[in-house]
């Protein structure tokens, strides 16, 4: 009787405490507020048209294009930039590096709403949302689709970082026993994402192996997911130190002033492992170009832009990383960082809009509609994880 | 099937009977002057006649889906939606898809159409009239067809046929049968009295069936699944940095070597 009495109360506790929390906190009128919130509600109105209308009502695919920015962007690159979160906890849980602790959980809330929001965004694109289902009740397994493994994959490695995350959730709701269990789970989980994320990761380059006669040669080769899976180890080292560079200055009070040293550190050992992948991946980039013979190629637009990509946003960012981590200098560390992002997104827009049927007489360019989409998705997720990092104990235990 | 493209005479009776077999739209043939530019199939239209000015005269050219041997739009679809039958046609099934498109994506030949202007659109292509073959009858093309540049059958007979026509005719047709290898081969099959790059065919599309550029990735997948697991367990149980230097200080231990 008692026993029953004491898990009552303590489910009214929780449910109370949950309830409590989902109240806003602090100032309304942020410039981010200003900007976000009638983006969204803009993005909400387009969307009730897309679903009611045809996505043709606001986007500008084509049957040239049957792909544009949602994927190029949202779903593509987005997937990328949460690489930080299968090679951090590489390095935490696996190698057991005990000096990138601290930034596990962040990394890992940042990883798992990517998914939620930039895969999610997928569901947006699809044109029969409702059967989305079906690959996984498995009354129709297409085994032989690369999309039918990075689905499926996309979907568990949602599960494993829920599980990841989830001793910070039972944590903050004050559950001990349970946040013990999970805690347990961990390593489980964290080798099971990583397995998975290079699976996916390359996977989102595989998809392309099929549009062979329609990618430019440049961009075009059988080793996209290789490429796609090294270049992801980088686009996540360098989102963590944006993301960090950022939430340093928002979320200063969170954060506390005692750790800036050992943050230093870390971003400098952030940076060292982005110089090293970016130079191993543009000396791939490097043998296929020779491999292929493809010096006759870069003669025209094309070959002048898959220079700047490949020269300007790979090469120039990887020796900044290398000569910012040998001089201690964080200033040049940040600027490269974004440099890599730029680069990641011009490789995988490259891939999957821009040079794909580059021979086309009338190209895809997005609409505003599918830009303003793609705002709402990023700004959505910023809300969401404002939202978890002021209430659980994200960025230091408590 | 085989098309016979130096018999055409662009009368475009293919494209009426298909868009009447589908319940399309019907073009108007005597008044639409359509054939003054290439046009490409549609989500309404599933085959469209082309005309080609060439040195040996204007030739026509009817387009559909080529019903490739190894589709790469079938190896593309995740729920089986895209399916090749045994007898040959591919079909499309609207309740699997769930309109992520890949298999535009991946087909070499452009062919799967997309309703962009339903909010439950249907991927639109040529089925080779897949009913009408269950019912014992030609594809409506074939029937409504003239002039017999149309010609249904099994692959091996009609590569017979159109060979037979090569050879009798060395100087009528070039001696290239598109469709037999191209894209590992497909079900449709083309025969020309010029090289078929200058009647709208792509012809660096190789020979290799599509499905096989991603089978190396998809044979890779269950050695990643269960070899990265193993790996990273073992890495996780010798990088156990507390034991590390509890063994150390044993090793270390003075006297421990003697």
């Amino acid at each position: 009787m008692n026993n029953t009495a004491a898990v009552t109360s303590e489910v009214n506790r929780v449910i109370r405490f949950f309830w409590e929390e989902l109240k806003p906190r602090g100032k309304w009128l942020t410039p981010f507020n200003v900007i976000s919130i009638p983006t969204i509600i803009v993005g909400l109105i387009i969307l009730y048209f897309r679903f009611v209308y045809g996505l043709g009502s606001v986007t500008n695919l084509s049957q040239d294009f049957p792909w544009g920015l949602w994927i190029g962007f949202d779903v593509v690159t987005g997937v990328a930039f949460a690489g930080g979160s299968y090679v951090i906890t590489f390095v935490v849980y696996v190698m057991r590096i005990d000096k990138y602790h601290s930034i596990v959980r962040v990394t890992v809330l940042n990883g798992l709403l990517a998914y939620i929001f930039y895969a999610g965004a997928l569901v947006l694109d699809l044109g029969r949302p409702w059967h989305i289902i079906n690959p996984i009740i498995g009354n129709s397994f297409g085994y032989n689709s690369v999309l039918f493994l990075v689905s499926w994959h996309f979907l568990l490695y949602m599960i494993a970082m829920a599980v990841e995350f989830s001793p910070v959730v039972a944590e903050w709701a004050q559950l001990e026993k349970v946040r013990k269990v999970l805690a347990a789970l961990t390593l489980g989980a964290v080798i099971f994402g990583i397995t998975l994320s290079i699976l996916h990761q390359s996977g989102l380059g595989a998809l392309f192996l099929m549009a062979k006669p329609k990618i430019h040669p440049l961009w075009y080769s059988e080793f996209i997911p290789i490429m796609f899976f090294v270049s992801s180890i980088y686009a996540g080292l360098s989102m963590i130190i944006f993301e960090g560079t950022i939430s340093h200055k928002v979320f200063k009070d969170l954060i506390g002033g005692q750790n800036h040293h050992q943050y230093e550190d870390i971003v400098l050992g952030l940076g060292k492992g982005a110089a090293i992948t970016m130079f191993v991946y543009y000396f791939f980039q490097a043998l296929i170009f020779i491999h292929e013979q493809r010096w006759q190629l870069i003669t025209d637009v094309w070959g002048y832009w898959y220079l700047v990509e490949v020269i300007g946003f790979v090469l120039v960012p990887c020796f900044m990383f290398a000569y910012a981590v040998r001089h201690r200098n964080l200033g040049i560390i940040k600027v490269a960082s974004v440099m890599a992002l730029i680069g990641i997104v011009l490789n995988r827009l490259n891939v999957s809009v821009i040079a794909f049927r580059w021979y086309a007489v009338d190209k895809y360019y997005p609409s505003w509609e599918e830009y303003v989409v793609t705002l709402m998705v990023v700004f959505t997720e910023i809300w969401v994880f404002r939202w978890i990092v002021t209430r659980m104990p994200v960025f230091r235990k408590t | 099937m085989l098309v016979d493209t130096t018999r055409c005479i662009g009368c475009r009776s293919c494209e009426v009977a298909c868009s009447v077999a589908n319940g399309n739209f019907v073009p108007d043939v005597k008044e639409d002057n359509a054939l003054e530019k290439v046009r490409d199939t549609t989500d309404k239209q599933f085959t469209v006649v082309n005309q080609f000015h060439t040195k040996k005269g204007d030739v026509f050219v009817k387009r559909q889906c080529m019903h490739c041997w190894q589709p790469a739009c079938v190896a593309a679809c995740l729920v089986n939606a895209m399916f090749k039958t045994k007898e040959g046609p591919v079909t499309w099934n609207g309740d699997k898809c769930m309109g992520c498109r890949f298999c535009m994506v991946s087909c070499p030949f452009d062919i799967p159409k997309a309703e962009y202007h339903s909010w439950n659109p249907r991927i639109m292509k040529c089925t080779m009239c897949y009913e009408r073959l269950q019912e014992g009858k030609k594809p409506a093309c074939v029937e409504a067809c003239p002039t017999d540049t149309l010609m249904f059958g099994s692959k091996r007979e009609l590569m017979e046929v159109a060979r037979h026509r090569v050879y009798s005719h060395p100087d009528k047709y070039v001696h290239q049968i598109y469709g037999e290898h191209e894209a590992g081969g497909t079900g449709w099959l083309y025969l020309s009295a010029v090289p078929f790059d200058q009647i709208g065919f792509r012809t660096d599309l190789g020979t290799t069936p599509y499905p096989e550029y991603t089978k190396q990735f998809l044979v890779s997948v269950p050695l990643v699944l269960f070899g990265v697991p193993a790996l990273l367990l073992g890495l996780s149980e010798l990088a156990d940095r507390k034991k590390e230097i509890h063994e150390y200080h044993e090793w270390t231990k003075p006297g421990a070597d003697k």
